[in-house]
């Protein structure tokens, strides 16, 4: 059911007047890494399909300065800020949704004092409010009988108190919700967070991908779900070091959701 | 006589030491930066009743729980009776309370204090076995030194024989209460006559049958039990404002001053912001010459604990060593240096050092040591994914990664000391806006692909 479509910029719809209901923050994960494409062009899809008119800044996009400002480094971090929140000032963006949680947190909660007042959404919580409102359906079909476990990524679950619209988005799905020993707000960090990312883990006995992964094989689930790029790339990683790639997949709330949309 | 001037002697050293001890905590508190918390009064107390007085974060382990809250209840009821002990102490009397209660309502306190200190005890002894015996990994680790261990120790051990030496004074004395009127007089221990507990004694009269017959080695007992209980209590509560233990007062303002904001959300650091908005204003003069006003520059970050605002020196004298954060850890639980709890305990060891060096050698003083180096290293901060576990694992709201965020801005920001890779990111987010080699302006290239195929 591939349709074409077409994603505007907010600088195409400010240039024929219009305004976008909702501001698609991408991310760097999102616009960059392969596997994270695939999250990002899946909730495009759904945006597309539910009618909801949306843009990107595309090219105008910049780091929202995460890794930077919880690596320690304030100064890169507020001057990324400052610039971001300009280019969002001046297309008078209201509402923001994005499919990362370090950009939600930081857009949510540290932009504000910095003059960047936004309406901040995860995908997550977009996607709930799409299907209550019905301009999305979706039939669970596809993953009937299928066992699946929610990952509950740090910067929305403990970080933001956001745990319940993931968790309904997999209940639509009409799937069986397996949940880890440690979830919710004790749920075990993914090893990304804090700018991990971009380094070699310290020394050590284990990889804390690992050690998640573990968790999340015990329950013997068909598919993880992620809500977070990085998470997703760590459990991905996690599920390769134990050789199950072939029994579990990893894939974020927006692929499955577009899936059972047929998209 | 002699007694009660012993008594009141004892009583007054007591104060005057457990003062000075406060204002000693409140000045090292204060060396910390300033913060402003005030306001949102309501919400904040009702954080701390939740938190402090509810002990709701304790219920994730729910055995421990049970047993923290029986010594917590205890300790807080069992701390009526000292009024009446203060009382006899001053005034030389015996159970004065009887009389100005009256025996109905004095023995049923008495009862519920005999049951509450038994379940201490026990509540005492099982931590005892679960902490030495119990092989749970929260109370070893690298920081659990031999300091730590026997502070932990001690204060089980004294509140252990606080209870025994209450309940043993306790079956003394109702032996001797019971004794005929004319041979307390005889022995010259009349005070002890004319009570009629009725059976209230209910845990210590068990203990009845180990007491003598001879009314002069009951009260001896009695009196010694009642002078070791009483100088134990008086010992402790200065013992406690230099022990871990010091959680059972500061734990209340510590959750009263909460963060209200969600957690995620770090601070932005003002110092940098005058900073940025002076780079980014184009019309900013930036050889303007400084207000005369104008503070000296802050240092960005912390390496010391002054750097520190004082919530978060709080934080440390709050920390009970329970180990709880360190526990739900990812870097500890995979084996790497970092321990939330060890950041608390430097901190606080750090910030005693300071504050005496600064008690004796005035506010300019300075050593050769600090925080950052001197107790935490790098290899511990670095290991930091800023998950906030510890920050929710806590029961009394410490939040460790707070330090470690401040300690990594002072390697990034005035040492430069971050490591080579996360120089790398940096060096992209400047140059590209994302924290890989990639261009700006192919940000959008995805949407290429949603295209017709």
């Amino acid at each position: 059911m591939a349709e074409s479509m077409t994603v505007k910029t907010m600088a195409q719809m400010t240039a024929s007047g219009e305004q976008p209901e909702v501001l698609f923050w991408v991310g760097c994960m999102g616009s960059f890494d392969d596997r994270a494409k695939k999250i990002t062009k899946a909730f495009s899809k759904i945006l597309h399909k539910s009618n909801v008119k949306f843009a990107v800044l595309g090219a105008e996009e910049s780091c929202t300065g995460d890794p930077a400002k919880r690596a320690g480094n304030e100064f890169l971090y507020q001057m990324q800020a400052f610039t971001n929140i300009q280019t969002l000032n001046a297309y008078e963006v209201k509402r923001i949704v994005t499919t990362c949680p370090h950009c939600f947190n930081i857009l949510k909660n540290e932009y504000p004092e910095l003059g960047g007042n936004y309406e901040v959404l995860h995908h997550s919580q977009f996607l709930q409010n799409l299907l209550a409102d019905g301009r999305l359906t979706i039939e669970g079909g596809s993953f009937k009988g299928k066992k699946i476990t929610f990952h509950d990524p740090c910067y929305l679950g403990r970080a933001n108190g956001v745990f319940e619209a993931p968790r309904e988005l997999i209940r639509k799905l009409d799937a069986e919700l397996v949940e880890m020993k440690r979830c919710k707000s004790q749920g075990l960090c993914c090893g990304a967070g804090g700018a991990q990312m971009f380094k070699e883990a310290e020394k050590g006995d284990k990889e804390i991908n690992v050690e998640r992964t573990e968790d999340a094989i015990e329950v013997k689930p068909d598919i993880i779900a992620a809500g977070c790029p990085f998470c997703n790339t760590m459990m991905t990683d996690g599920v390769k070091h134990f050789n199950k790639e072939e029994e579990i997949e990893v894939k974020d709330l927006a692929e499955l959701i577009a899936e059972a949309a047929d998209l | 006589m002699i007694s009660s001037i012993v008594f009141v002697i004892l009583l007054c050293t007591t104060a005057i030491i457990f003062i000075r001890r406060l204002r000693e905590i409140r000045f090292n508190i204060n060396l910390g930066r300033e913060l402003d918390l005030s306001g949102n009064f309501s919400e904040r107390f009702k954080i701390m009743a939740r938190v402090a007085l509810g002990q709701s974060k304790l219920v994730t382990k729910p055995v421990a729980f049970f047993m923290h809250v029986l010594i917590y209840v205890g300790f807080i009821i069992i701390n009526i009776e000292i009024i009446e002990i203060l009382l006899d102490g001053i005034f030389g009397t015996h159970r004065v309370l009887e009389g100005i209660l009256g025996s109905s309502v004095y023995y049923v306190f008495i009862g519920v204090f005999e049951i509450l200190a038994l379940m201490v005890l026990l509540a005492c002894v099982v931590f005892l076995i679960r902490r030495n015996i119990g092989n749970i990994r929260r109370f070893s680790g690298a920081e659990m030194t031999k300091w730590p261990t026997s502070d932990a120790n001690i204060i089980l051990v004294s509140e252990i024989l606080l209870m025994l030496a209450f309940l043993t004074m306790n079956a003394a004395d109702s032996v001797l209460l019971t004794a005929p009127t004319e041979l307390l007089i005889a022995n010259g221990h009349e005070h002890y006559s004319g009570f009629d507990f009725g059976g209230w004694f209910w845990i210590s009269a068990y203990l009845t049958g180990f007491m003598p017959n001879n009314v002069d080695t009951l009260y001896i007992i009695e009196r010694g039990c009642w002078w070791f209980h009483i100088v134990g209590v008086f010992a402790f509560s200065i013992y406690v404002l230099y022990s871990k233990h010091f959680h059972i007062f500061i734990a209340f303002p510590n959750t009263f001053y909460s963060r209200l904001k969600p957690s995620g959300e770090i601070a932005n650091l003002e110092a940098v912001k005058k900073e940025v908005e002076m780079m980014m204003d184009p019309a900013a003069d930036p050889y303007a010459a400084p207000l005369a006003d104008a503070l000296a520059p802050e240092r960005f970050g912390a390496k010391d604990v002054e750097d520190l605002s004082w919530k978060q020196l709080m934080d440390a004298y709050s920390c009970t060593e329970c180990g709880r954060c360190t526990s739900e850890c990812p870097a500890n639980q995979t084996g790497k240096l970092l321990s939330p709890r060890k950041i608390m305990m430097d901190t606080r060891d750090r910030l005693e050092e300071v504050g005496q060096m600064r008690r004796k050698e005035g506010a300019e003083a300075s050593d050769v040591r600090s925080l950052l180096g001197d107790f935490i290293t790098k290899e511990e901060l670095w290991a930091c994914t800023t998950c906030n576990a510890c920050v929710e694992a806590c029961p009394v709201n410490i939040n460790p990664l707070s330090i470690i965020v401040d300690l990594r801005r002072f390697l990034v920001m005035e040492e430069s000391a971050a490591p080579s890779e996360l120089n790398a990111m940096f060096t992209n987010i400047e140059n590209n806006g994302a924290p890989w080699q990639f261009t700006q302006a192919d940000r959008g290239n995805w949407t290429d692909e949603l295209k017709d195929k």
